[in-house]
């Protein structure tokens, strides 16, 4: 524990507790001996100061911020800022709220993008118009629970965190700040995902370069609103006054909303996402918390990263690809066909009823090869 | 299409006769109740009130699946020259209305998403729920009230129908047509659900008919079908499926006739209602018929 002293982490905060330190304990005493065919580089760390610096401006999901797919020259520090904003968000048509913990007011957080070997920079700000205290944990970094151990802070603090990108994939961030608000945070919103690129680019089974004209970061989001008598959903004047009925719902396991980016409808109708016939689309798809299953009803996954990993080969002709709680897949599709198509959780129950439902608007040629109406619809006979 | 049917024409001397009848028994079963007091219904049931819409010639989209020699595209624009006077409520069927019906055992609890406060119209009703309705309130006033078809709702909406033309046929192209109605109906679904409001907060329309425009869409009669027509606009075949009707407001819908909540029902990438209400017509009486309304 003298670790968690020596690193500063607050213990005066009501919420956090002295679960952190329990978490930290165990995590410590059961770390992995972990074999890697291709160790990524160690050692002491280069120079900093003769690298070049990239300062990047994070824009809001579904879109991600301007990136070469292959590097161009060697390592850089990337700078990022995240500034957590606690908010009140609607989450579906009906008006229903909840106090969402977010990284830059969305939910999920920006995807960021960088290459392998270069250095990630965040600068993680949690105003003093917030109410908790928050850190941010990288699943793409190595060390210090990926970052949450060097991260906590309080409203009114910043702080500042490198690390270096060592395996390629897309890989999710999410706020971990200790015991029971680790999960209380993920759900409420606070979490986002990283792509790390190979510095070469993406490539198939077979070593051939895979490229893409638009990628789209889909953030699948669980949520637990409690219900009052009547069973219509409840609102709280803060996030603190929800969490014990959260809680509650939350250890049920069923959610009660499951959305893309942050509301049900946020990817449909006048915010539907856009590609048009012959365009590839990466689609980066990230679960902080629970299993999923994206489907893209009338085409495919070309080539697909389940594990968002891309040292491994990508399965090809995928119908269905399996996201597990707590990683972020790619896939990537080229569009053949016009018209509308539902990007979902292929849990048809939580597309439909719950919200995880997409729409990709594309425009293009209809080939009649691929599908045609041999008879339009008439009466039998 | 049902749609295309006006009142049957009706002989005169053929009604007089059990007319004359009819009114003389039910005179003295009022009489030998009680029940027929002067300045009281005969039932304890308030007639709604209704708004007469004279004569004119109009035109509705027809509604349903339309294929023009073998292409799905808009269906034609029906001209009505002479229709009959209409009478319809001015106000969509009231929470409080519905109630009545629900105690009265007639009906089956509406389920509103959201109720919303005040003397706002029911929500949370499907089409069988505005059947069972308007035959207890026929049977509670004595006169028959029943749900308007497309071309009468239209007909009653005047300036408020919003043609559901798209405009763009499937030609070769099975994805324009479809694109083009998912613009339009996404831009008409931009809004969020809203909640019921209290009845008359929508204003009314020429005609005096109130809250045409509003979060409640409105059930009609009118069944979904698909209609196939050859290249001179001439029907080739017609299938009606009744199971589906039609909801009428700020856009039209087609809607399974057991769905009390569209927007839970998620049934298509298309705009959906905010809320499934109804108001009702009333059929002309037999002396109306014969004299004028």
């Amino acid at each position: 524990m003298d670790t968690l002293e020596g690193i500063g982490v607050s213990r005066r905060s009501l919420l956090a507790g002295a679960a952190f330190a329990g978490v930290l304990g165990s995590v410590i005493a059961t770390a992995p001996s972990h074999a890697q065919e291709t160790a990524p580089a160690t050692g002491p760390a280069p120079d900093l100061s003769t690298l070049p610096r990239q300062k990047v401006e994070l824009v809001a999901p579904p879109f991600v911020h301007a990136h070469d797919q292959i590097a161009k020259g060697g390592p850089k520090v990337v700078e990022f800022t995240l500034i957590i904003e606690e908010k009140q968000l609607v989450i579906d048509d009906y008006g229903t709220t909840v106090h969402a913990m977010t990284y830059n007011g969305s939910v999920p957080g920006p995807l960021m993008v960088v290459h392998q070997d270069d250095y990630v920079e965040l600068t993680l700000v949690n105003p003093d118009t917030n109410m908790l205290q928050h850190n941010i944990d990288f699943h793409a970094s190595t060390g210090a629970l990926g970052g949450g151990g060097l991260t906590l802070i309080n409203p009114g603090e910043q702080v500042k965190l490198r690390f270096r990108a060592t395996r390629t994939g897309t890989f999710v961030y999410h706020c971990a700040p200790g015991g029971p608000m680790i999960p209380w945070h993920v759900v409420s919103g606070m979490n986002g995902a990283i792509m790390v690129l190979p510095r070469d680019g993406l490539k198939d089974g077979n070593g051939k370069p895979l490229s893409y004209d638009h990628v789209y970061y889909v953030g699948e989001q669980d949520f637990y609103v409690p219900r009052d008598e009547d069973g219509n959903f409840k609102s709280y004047d803060s996030a603190g006054d929800g969490y014990d009925d959260m809680v509650k719902v939350m250890r049920g396991l069923i959610p009660t909303h499951v959305v893309f980016n942050g509301a049900v409808g946020a990817l449909t109708g006048e915010n539907a996402l856009t590609a048009k016939v012959g365009e590839t689309v990466l689609i980066v798809h990230s679960q902080a918390n629970r299993d999923t299953r994206p489907h893209l009803i009338g085409g495919h996954g070309d080539h697909v990263w389940q594990s968002g990993k891309f040292a491994n080969a990508p399965d090809v002709d995928l119908e269905t690809w399996f996201v597990a709680g707590g990683s972020a897949a790619a896939a990537l599709y080229t569009f053949l066909q016009p018209g509308i198509y539902a990007y979902v959780n292929h849990n048809l129950i939580e597309a439909v009823e719950l919200g995880a439902t997409a729409h990709f608007k594309v425009e293009g040629e209809w080939v009649d090869d691929l599908m045609t109406q041999v008879q339009a619809p008439s009466p039998i006979g | 299409m049902t749609v295309l049917a006006g009142p049957r024409p009706v002989s005169a001397v053929s009604l007089l006769l059990p007319a004359a009848l009819l009114l003389l028994l039910l005179g003295f079963m009022a009489a030998e109740s009680g029940a027929l007091r002067p300045g009281e219904p005969v039932a304890s049931v308030p007639a709604p009130p209704t708004v007469t819409i004279a004569p004119r010639a109009y035109s509705y989209r027809a509604a349903g699946e339309f294929l023009r020699d073998g292409v799905a595209g808009d269906g034609p624009l029906i001209g009505v020259v002479a229709p009959p006077p209409l009478e319809i409520m001015t106000y969509q069927v009231t929470a409080a209305d519905y109630w009545r019906c629900v105690v009265a055992g007639a009906c089956e609890a509406a389920e509103p998403r959201r109720k919303g406060e005040g003397d706002v119209p029911v929500t949370g009703v499907s089409f069988e729920d505005a059947e069972d309705y308007a035959h207890w309130l026929s049977a509670a006033t004595g006169t028959t009230w029943r749900l308007p078809t497309i071309g009468e709702w239209t007909f009653a909406a005047g300036s408020k129908a919003i043609d559901p033309v798209i405009g763009v046929g499937s030609g070769g192209d099975p994805a324009a047509r479809w694109l083009a109605e998912y613009e339009r109906e996404s831009a008409l679904g931009a809004r969020a659900f809203a909640p019921p409001e209290p009845v008359g907060r929508f204003g009314v329309n020429e005609f005096g008919v109130a809250d045409l425009a509003g979060p409640v869409w409105e059930w009609t009669a009118s069944c979904n079908g698909r209609t196939a027509l050859d290249a001179g606009g001439r029907q080739l075949s017609h299938i009606e499926s009744c199971g589906v009707r039609f909801v009428e407001g700020r856009h039209r819908a087609a809607m399974s006739t057991f769905v009390r909540d569209a927007r839970g029902g998620g049934c298509s990438v298309g705009a959906l209602p905010d809320n499934l209400g109804f108001r009702l017509v009333r059929e002309p009486s037999w002396f109306q018929r014969l004299f004028g309304a």
